[in-house]
C-alpha cells in the first residue's frame, strides 16, 4: 500500500485504490453478499418486508433438499457435469499429447491455430450449430439413414444432445492446460520409459499423466464449472426430460417470481463450484497463479 | 563551483536489517568522488539517500549546505544514472535527453536545441531520432549521461553505470567520464565495486564494508596508507603476515612473526603487545637479500601479465605470498620450486592491529 | 514397424480425423445452411442455393436493435474494465508477496464463478437499490469478470517493465502523473489494446451472465437464442456467418497485436 503511494503519489495512488475497491467491493463482494442475504430470507409481499416474518432462515435451501424433482435435477447436473469433464478429458488427451510431444513444431503450430478458431466463436453460435446438426430432420439423421445405420430418425435433443454440445463447447478449456503441462515434459523421460520396456499404456500412466496432472486438474475444474453453470446448451439442445439446474434457477427468477428461492439455488451452485474448484486444486497441489493463463 | 555534499552521522535501517551505520563524510564541490565496496556494503543505499529515493533513518544530508530532509528526488539538485541506465525504450534519444526539461515545462524548440547541444557534448550528433534499442552499449551509456546533465544538476550520482560493458569499452568510458566531469565541473559521486575503476577515475574514494565507512582518501592514500585491514585487502593486492607488536619507535613498528622480526610503518590504532598483521604490496617485494626485512618463499608458479609478472609462492610456514616482478627483470626471476629470498623496505610496509 | 504399432497409428489417425470433423462439421453445416432456400436451416435436403437470407437479415430491425445494444454494452464495458483492470494490475505489482497472492486470488475469483451466478448476484443487489435489469446492469455484470482478463494481461506486461524507469523519471523532475503518462502508459499500450479487444469480444459473446441482468434489453446473443426458440430461419445462420467472420478477423488482429506486444520493452 505504501509502495503504491510511493510510486504513484497520493492522487493517483488513491484513484487506483478507489477503482479496485469499486470493483472488488461494489461489483464482486456486495452482489454476492446480497445474493446470500436474498437466499436466507423468505419471499414476502412488499408489505411484509421488514416485518416479523422477515427473518433469516435456511428454508430456501431446505426447500431444494426436500423438493424431490429439483434435488434430482441438482444431482444430475453435478454428475452430468463431471461426466462432461471426463468425456472432454478423454477426447482431448491424445491430441494434447500428440501436439506436445509427437508433432513437428510446424504441424503443431498449424493445428493449434486451427483449434483456436472455434474457441473464438461464441457459445450460443456453437450450440446453434449443434441444434441444426441434431435436428430431427437434420443432417446427422439424414446421413445415418442414408448409410443404413438407423431406419428411423433419432430424437437427439435431450441428454445426448446436451452432452455432445457441452463437450464440444469446452474442448479448448481442457486441451490447452493439458497441452501446456505435457509440453514441459522432457522427451527423454518418455524415451527412457520405453527403453526400459514399459508399454505405451504404462508410459502414459506412470510418466506422462503424473507430470501433466496439474494441467489435467485445471482443465477438469474449468470444464466442470462451465458445464454446471451453463444455460445455453441445455436450453437449446435439451428436452423436457433433461432439465439442467441453471434452468430451474432461471425459472425461479423469471417465471416462478420467487427471487429468494432463485438466489438460494444460485448460492448452492456457487458453493458447489467453488468447493469443487478449490478442493481439486488443493488435492492436485495446483497454484491459483498457474490456473489463470 | 558545484555544490558539496555532506553526510552527518547518516544511518539507514530497513526494518531490523541495518544497511548503513553512522557514516560521516564530505564531498567537495566539483570533485570526482567514488564510494567503493563489495556488493551489499551499503554504498547503493547511500547513493539513493543522497538522491532522495530513500530518507535516512538517522543523521542529516546536506547538499550545497542545505538540509535535504523531507525533499523528494525531484526537489534535489541531483541527477542519477542507474545501473540499468533506465532509458525510456519507447522515446527517441532526444526525447529521453530532454525529458527532464519537459518535466520543467520547457517549450519544445528549446528542448530540442538543448538536446542537440548535449548530444554534441557526448559525441552522439545525429543520433537524436534513433530509439534507445538501436544504440550500442557505449552509446546508451552516453545518452544516459546526457539525459542526467540536461537538468543541469549540481551533483551527478552514478550507480555502477559501466558494469554492463565489456572490458575495452569500460576502460574507454572511464576516460570519457573523467574528462566530462572535468569539463562540466559537476560534482560526481560514483558507486562501484571495482577498485581499479575507483582508483583510476576519482579525486577521492570512500571505502565501505558492511554498512560502515572504512576510510576516505585519495587513491594513493588508500593504497599506500590503508586505515583498516579491510582497506588493505580490498584495495589492490597485498600480502599479510601475522605477528605481535614488540615495539614502536620513530614511526616504525617491529613485529615478531614466524618469519622473524619485520619492520613496517605504524598503522592506525596500533599499540605495543597487540596482535597485528604486516601488510606489504607485491610490487614492494624485491628478489634478493637486502636490508632487515627478509622473507624466504618457495615459488609455485609465475603468471606473465604483460608489463609485469606475478610470482605465487608459499612462505616456510605455508602462508601464501605474491610478488610482482617487472617484465624487464624477468631474466633474474627466482626459479620455480626452489626457496628464494624476498626483501622489502620498512616504509613500504604497514602494520595494522587485528580487528 | 510391427503390427501393433501399425494398428496404433491407424487408430490415432482415425481419432485425429474424427476430432477435427467433430470440431468443424457443425460450424461448416451451420454456415452452409445459410445458402439453402429451406425455411428451417439445414443442408438436407438441399432445396436450392440462395443469398436471400442475407437480405432478410438486413431487413430484420430487431437484429439491428440488438446489435446496437451489444455495441453500446461493449463500449461501456471497455470504458469500465480498462482503467479498473490497469489499476488492479498496478496495485498488485506494488504489494509484497503475501498480500499479493491473497489479493490475486480474490481478483481471479470471478473467473471461477459460474456466469449465471454473477448475473444473479448483480441483479439482486441492484433491485435492492431500485435499479432493474438493462444496459447498465449488463455492463456492470460483464465488467466484473472481464476486468480479470484486463488485469491478467496488464500484469503480464508489467512483469517486463524495468521499474528503475519510474525512479529515473521522478529523479529528472517529472511529476507522478507525467511519469505515468509518458513512461508507463506508452509501455502498457500494446497490452491495453489487446485487453480492450479481448474485452469487446468477451462482452459481445457473453450469454449466461447477460441473460439474467438484461431486463427488457436484448443484446445479440440473447436475440439469437430467442430466435432459435421462436422462429429459426437461415437468416440467423447468415448472422452467425457474419459474426464468425468478424470474430475470426478480430481474433487474428488480436493475435497480431498480442505478439507485437511481446518482444518490445
Amino acid at each position: 500500500m505504501n509502495e503504491l503511494y510511493r510510486r504513484f503519489g497520493s492522487g493517483m495512488g488513491t484513484l487506483f485504490l478507489a477503482l479496485v475497491a469499486i470493483w472488488l467491493g461494489g461489483m464482486v463482494l456486495a452482489p454476492n453478499l446480497m445474493m446470500i442475504d436474498y437466499a436466507l430470507r423468505p419471499n414476502l409481499p412488499p408489505a411484509d418486508i421488514g416485518g416479523p416474518r422477515d427473518v433469516y432462515s435456511l428454508d430456501n435451501i431446505l426447500y431444494l433438499a426436500n423438493e424431490s424433482v429439483h434435488r434430482a435435477i441438482f444431482f444430475k447436473t453435478v454428475w452430468a457435469s463431471a461426466l462432461v469433464a471426463f468425456l472432454t478429458l478423454v477426447v482431448c488427451y491424445p491430441l494434447a499429447y500428440w501436439l506436445a510431444q509427437s508433432a513437428t513444431p510446424n504441424r503443431s503450430a498449424v493445428v493449434l491455430l486451427a483449434l483456436t478458431i472455434p474457441f473464438w466463436i461464441n457459445e450460443v453460435l456453437r450450440t446453434l450449430a449443434w441444434y441444426i446438426l441434431l435436428a430431427f430432420r437434420g443432417p446427422l439423421n439424414a446421413l445415418l439413414l442414408s448409410l443404413g445405420v438407423i431406419d428411423q430418425p433419432v430424437r437427439w435433443y435431450g441428454d445426448v444432445g446436451v452432452l455432445a454440445g457441452m463437450v464440444y463447447a469446452y474442448i479448448l478449456f481442457m486441451l490447452f492446460p493439458i497441452y501446456n503441462s505435457i509440453e514441459s515434459l522432457d522427451r527423454s523421460q518418455i524415451e527412457a520409459a520405453r527403453d526400459l520396456g514399459a508399454s505405451t499404456w504404462r508410459t502414459h500412466w506412470r510418466v506422462v499423466i503424473p507430470h501433466a496432472k496439474a494441467g489435467i486438474a485445471t482443465g477438469c475444474v474449468f470444464t466442470f464449472m462451465l458445464a454446471a453453470g451453463s444455460y445455453v446448451a441445455p436450453a437449446l439442445l435439451g428436452a423436457p426430460g433433461s432439465r439442467w439446474f441453471t434452468e430451474i434457477i432461471y425459472n425461479w427468477f423469471f417465471e416462478g417470481g420467487d427471487w429468494n428461492r432463485g438466489a438460494a439455488y444460485a448460492l448452492v451452485l456457487l458453493v458447489l463450484c467453488l468447493t469443487v474448484v478449490l478442493v481439486t486444486l488443493r488435492i492436485f497441489r495446483v497454484n491459483l497463479t498457474d490456473v489463470a493463463k | 563551483m558545484s555544490h558539496s555534499v555532506e553526510l552527518q552521522h547518516v544511518g539507514m535501517a530497513f526494518g531490523r536489517t541495518r544497511a548503513v551505520t553512522d557514516v560521516s563524510l564530505t564531498v567537495q564541490g566539483g570533485e570526482f568522488f567514488s564510494i567503493l565496496g563489495p556488493s551489499g556494503c551499503g554504498k547503493t543505499t547511500i547513493l539513493r539517500m543522497i538522491a532522495g529515493f530513500l530518507q535516512p533513518t538517522e543523521g542529516k544530508i546536506l547538499i550545497g549546505g542545505r538540509d535535504m530532509k523531507g525533499l523528494g528526488p525531484d526537489q534535489r539538485p541531483t541527477a542519477m544514472i542507474f545501473q540499468s541506465l533506465a532509458l525510456f525504450p519507447l522515446m527517441p534519444v532526444w526525447e529521453n535527453i530532454a525529458f527532464g526539461l519537459e518535466a520543467r515545462g520547457v517549450a519544445k524548440p528549446a528542448r530540442k536545441a538543448k538536446a542537440e547541444e548535449l548530444l554534441k557534448l557526448v559525441a552522439l550528433e545525429g543520433f537524436g531520432e534513433r530509439m534507445p534499442g538501436e544504440l550500442s552499449g557505449g552509446q546508451r551509456q552516453r545518452v544516459a549521461i546526457a539525459r542526467a546533465l540536461a537538468v543541469e544538476p549540481q551533483v551527478l550520482l552514478l550507480d555502477e553505470p559501466l558494469s554492463a560493458l565489456d572490458l575495452k569499452l569500460r576502460q574507454r568510458m572511464r576516460a570519457e567520464l573523467r574528462a566530462l566531469q572535468k569539463r562540466t565541473g559537476v560534482t560526481f559521486i560514483y558507486i562501484t565495486h571495482d577498485q581499479s575503476e575507483a582508483l583510476a577515475m576519482s579525486d577521492r574514494v570512500a571505502v565501505m564494508s558492511a554498512g560502515v565507512l572504512q576510510q576516505v582518501g585519495s587513491p594513493r592514500e588508500l593504497y599506500d596508507d590503508p586505515a583498516t585491514p579491510f582497506v588493505a585487502r580490498f584495495v589492490g593486492e597485498t600480502n599479510a603476515i601475522s605477528g605481535r607488536v614488540i615495539s614502536l619507535d620513530g614511526g616504525m613498528a617491529i613485529v615478531e612473526t614466524a618469519e622473524g622480526r619485520l619492520r613496517g610503518r605504524i598503522g592506525h590504532g596500533l599499540s605495543p603487545g597487540a596482535s597485528a598483521k604486516l601488510y606489504v604490496r607485491p610490487e614492494a617485494l624485491a628478489h634478493g637479500e637486502e636490508g632487515a626485512n627478509c622473507l624466504t618463499a618457495t615459488i609455485d608458479r609465475i603468471d606473465f601479465e604483460g608489463a609485469f609478472a606475478l610470482a605465487y609462492g608459499r612462505l616456510e610456514n605455508g602462508i601464501a605470498l605474491i610478488a610482482s616482478i617487472p617484465s624487464t627483470e624477468l631474466a633474474s626471476a627466482p626459479a620455480i620450486g626452489v626457496p628464494a629470498s624476498f626483501s622489502f623496505r620498512d616504509e613500504n610496509a604497514v602494520v595494522l592491529p587485528d580487528e | 514397424m510391427n503390427a501393433a504399432d501399425r494398428i496404433a497409428r491407424g487408430l490415432f489417425g482415425f481419432y485425429f480425423v474424427a476430432f477435427f470433423v467433430y470440431l468443424f462439421a457443425p460450424l461448416a453445416i451451420m454456415v452452409a445452411a445459410t445458402f439453402n432456400t429451406s425455411r428451417f436451416p439445414t443442408i438436407t435436403p438441399w432445396q436450392g442455393t440462395t443469398l436471400d437470407w442475407f437480405n432478410q437479415l438486413a431487413a430484420d430491425t430487431g437484429m439491428w436493435r440488438s446489435l446496437w445494444t451489444s455495441v453500446i454494452v461493449a463500449f461501456f464495458v471497455v470504458a469500465v474494465a480498462l482503467p479498473i483492470g490497469t489499476a488492479a494490475a498496478l496495485l498488485l505489482t506494488s504489494l509484497h508477496a503475501r498480500a499479493r497472492s491473497f489479493l490475486y486470488a480474490v481478483m481471479v475469483s470471478p473467473l471461477l464463478t459460474p456466469g449465471v451466478v454473477i448475473g444473479i448476484a448483480t441483479l439482486v443487489l441492484w433491485r435492492q437499490l431500485g435499479v432493474g435489469g438493462g444496459i447498465f446492469l449488463i455492463v456492470l455484470a460483464q465488467a466484473s469478470f472481464i476486468i480479470c482478463y484486463v488485469m491478467l494481461l496488464v500484469a503480464a506486461r508489467l512483469q517486463r517493465f524495468d521499474r528503475t524507469q519510474e525512479e529515473a523519471a521522478i529523479g529528472l523532475g517529472a511529476s507522478r502523473f507525467m511519469m505515468f503518462r509518458r513512461v508507463m502508459l506508452p509501455f502498457l499500450k500494446p497490452a491495453l489494446f489487446a485487453a480492450g479487444f479481448l474485452a469487446i469480444l468477451q462482452s459481445i459473446e457473453n450469454y449466461n451472465t447477460t441473460l439474467f441482468v438484461r431486463g427488457f434489453d436484448t443484446p445479440l446473443t440473447v436475440y439469437i437464442a430467442t430466435k432459435v426458440r421462436t422462429g429459426l430461419t437461415p437468416a440467423v445462420n447468415a448472422l452467425a456467418l457474419v459474426m464468425i467472420a468478424v470474430t475470426i478477423i478480430g481474433a487474428i488482429i488480436y493475435e497480431i497485436v498480442r505478439r507485437r506486444s511481446q518482444p518490445a520493452g
